[in-house]
């Protein structure tokens, strides 16, 4: 087997991994709770936008996010030729 | 028919269903029991898992809780649902590679030790424990309720039930039975939410319509609504909630990484074939679990809307059929305080404790001067004159709204299929901790896979047994403390694993040391102001003001830094140790 860039995958997973969890991170503590109060002087029909967050736009949110993260890793699996079978 | 028929019919042929496919998927292997051979399909484990998470208290208690907290009970739906990103990232794809069947396993593999082995072990069985006790009496009092069954008797028809499947089929049986526990769970949360979407707001999608006008035509907003009758009653607005901020932080964190480190979630996901299978399988089983959680804060409003709309300010006689059924299950009460005949629901508790309702030497149910049952609880200070369970809000929905007789008879069935699915994925854990963990890896290391099969066997139905009693004579602290397992697994597990993942240098000192610190502290805390101290247990004795719930995320903290001052002192692993680190990163 040719020689394999461990290390550039590596490092390219944690970058992944840092953007997306400082999403997850801004979505749900921050639009749903640090924000919150902020964002309720928002609507959108009949929901504050900050109650909305933390009730149902912080879970799409991370439904999406574990999607993007599947999609990222496939990709980069398959560029540094680490993809099993 | 009514709604007792269509429940015996609903619940017998569920039932039926789940011990045909345990016949079909016995286990021949330990392989199988452990982990059903590793050969899942990513979707069929996603939709197990959701089942396996979703438990008695998703089903039945949450929408009831979201109810009565309002803002506040978004810790939950944020708590119990983002932990799967955790999941993903950061834990799933790598314990794959990692291969073995267990999360104990991988700690005393990972940190070359089987002391640290054992303290999983431990930590494992506390977790699994108490949240095992908490389904046990979900599945009796469900019988309770919509059968007229004696409690402890449904308790024994639930522990036949997963007997037959955990025992004969391991992880396999329970694999494909979650799949159909989880079809059932799901159909008989959403049908009652279509329908009462549709009558409040004239739109279907729940989702949609908790944030749409009211159908009545007056075209407010259904949560202005409710904010209104909130605050005029004196209660906070639905949408801002009690807690502090800082509270809501902790608490959501907790939730959210003791979810990634329960083991019985963990474990599912050696379950499939490949790291890939596995990256997928947590997005689908999010899916899976998403569209409850979407639905429970909905049904918490319009279940909300409906009670206060109904029975605030009303003459009790003038009150629904389903108002006095409830009363006489002691899920709801009435205390005339000031005598006027009319229910004044308000902020505060209206009695202490849980109904305790009179009755005579003959068992009949004494009633008031207005038809209602009487209960002997102390009657408190505050003007509030309504006992409420927040149970009912699922439970009674059907009937609230009006529904035909067999979708409550469906309620049934699905809360059944709830309680049992995370039972059964609980007893899995614990028969492993003890048949691989303790006897294959430490006791008897020469054991046949047959000899160790029969272990698992033995240990699953030594489990249920516990399981029951437990669930039959609930010890006092046990609500208390299932919430607290998210805490306990966020301060012991989740640290060590992702250490023992993405910090090749972590050796087995500071790995163990963080651990115990991390679970001490947590149990400390937890003990101090649940069971030693009630009485101070409020937020001006809290620290920095995170309730015990909370506390959990503090405990992480405190493992992590314990984790790194004590590996520091320490020589790093030895070097086939950081080769297996290295190896679980890369999938192939």
């Amino acid at each position: 087997m040719a020689e394999r860039d461990l290390k550039g995958y590596w490092k390219k997973n944690l970058k992944y991994l840092g953007i997306l969890l400082s999403i997850w991170f801004v979505v749900s503590y921050g639009f749903g709770i640090l924000l919150a109060p902020a964002l309720n002087e928002i609507r959108i029909a009949g929901f504050k936008l900050g109650f909305w967050f933390a009730q149902q736009g912080s879970i799409y949110t991370f439904v999406i996010l574990i999607f993007v993260y599947v999609y990222l890793m496939n990709k980069l699996d398959n560029e540094f030729n680490v993809q099993e079978d | 028919m009514d709604v007792q028929t269509w429940t015996y019919i609903l619940v017998g042929v569920t039932f039926a269903i789940y011990i045909g496919i345990a016949i079909w998927s016995r286990a021949a292997s330990t392989s199988d029991f452990y982990v059903a051979g590793s050969h899942v399909s990513p979707l069929t484990n996603g939709m197990a898992t959701a089942a396996d998470w979703m438990s008695a208290a998703s089903f039945l208690s949450m929408a009831g809780l979201i109810s009565f907290t309002g803002y506040d009970g978004s810790v939950y739906l944020m708590g119990w649902t983002g932990g799967y990103v955790l999941l993903a990232l950061l834990l799933a794809p790598y314990l794959r590679k990692f291969g073995k069947f267990t999360i104990p396993d991988f700690i005393g593999d990972r940190y070359y030790s089987n002391f640290a082995r054992t303290i999983a072990v431990i930590c494992a069985l506390i977790v699994s424990f108490t949240y095992v006790a908490g389904q046990m009496r979900g599945v009796g009092l469900v019988f309770s309720k919509f059968l007229e069954v004696n409690i402890d008797i449904g308790v024994l028809i639930g522990m036949g039930i997963v007997f037959f499947y955990a025992v004969l089929g391991g992880m396999k049986g329970i694999t494909y039975t979650q799949v159909a526990q989880y079809c059932v769970l799901i159909f008989a949360f959403m049908v009652p939410a279509f329908f009462i979407s549709f009558q409040l707001t004239g739109n279907p999608i729940p989702q949609l319509g908790f944030g749409s006008t009211l159908a009545d035509g007056s075209g407010t907003y259904l949560l202005d609504k409710l904010d209104q009758l909130h605050t005029e009653l004196g209660f906070a607005a639905y949408t801002s909630g009690t807690k502090s901020m800082q509270d809501v932080f902790f608490i959501t964190a907790a939730l959210m990484i003791g979810t990634a480190g329960l083991p019985h979630v963990i474990v599912r996901f050696f379950t499939v074939p490949k790291v890939k299978d596995a990256r997928i399988s947590v997005g689908y089983a999010l899916i899976f679990i998403a569209i409850l959680y979407t639905t429970a804060p909905a049904i918490a409003v319009f279940a909300k809307y409906n009670l206060m709309e109904t029975v605030s300010e009303e003459e009790y006689t003038e009150m629904p059929a389903w108002f006095g059924t409830w009363e006489e299950t002691g899920l709801l009460a009435w205390v005339d305080k000031n005598d006027d005949g009319i229910i004044t629901y308000a902020p505060g508790e209206a009695i202490e404790g849980l109904p305790d309702i009179q009755r005579n030497t003959g068992g009949e149910i004494i009633r008031g001067p207005f038809g209602e049952v009487q209960v002997n609880n102390t009657i408190t200070e505050t003007s509030n004159e309504l006992y409420v369970d927040r149970d009912i809000m699922v439970l009674a929905n059907p009937e609230i709204a009006n529904l035909p007789a067999w979708v409550a008879g469906l309620v049934a069935a699905g809360g059944l299929a709830a309680a049992l699915s995370t039972a059964a994925g609980l007893l899995l854990v614990i028969s492993t901790a003890v048949s691989h963990d303790l006897i294959k890896k430490q006791i008897k290391t020469d054991i046949s896979d047959k000899a160790e099969l029969l272990w698992a066997r033995i240990s699953a139905a030594g489990a249920i047994v516990v399981a029951g009693y437990f669930g039959i004579n609930p010890p006092g602290f046990v609500a208390e403390v299932v919430a607290i397992a998210f805490g306990l697994a966020a301060a012991s597990f989740f640290p060590a694993i992702i250490l023992g993942i993405f910090y090749k240098k972590m050796n087995k000192q500071g790995a163990i040391a963080g651990m115990i610190a991390g679970l001490l502290f947590t149990l400390a805390y937890v003990i101090f102001f649940k069971i030693a101290f009630p009485e101070f247990n409020s937020p001006e004795y809290w620290w920095f003001g995170i309730s015990p719930e909370g506390i959990g995320t503090l405990g992480m903290i405190l493992n992590l830094l314990v984790a790194f001052a004590v590996g520091m002192i320490f020589p790093e692993p030895p070097e086939d140790v950081q080769e297996m680190v290295e190896s679980i990163r890369y999938p192939n």
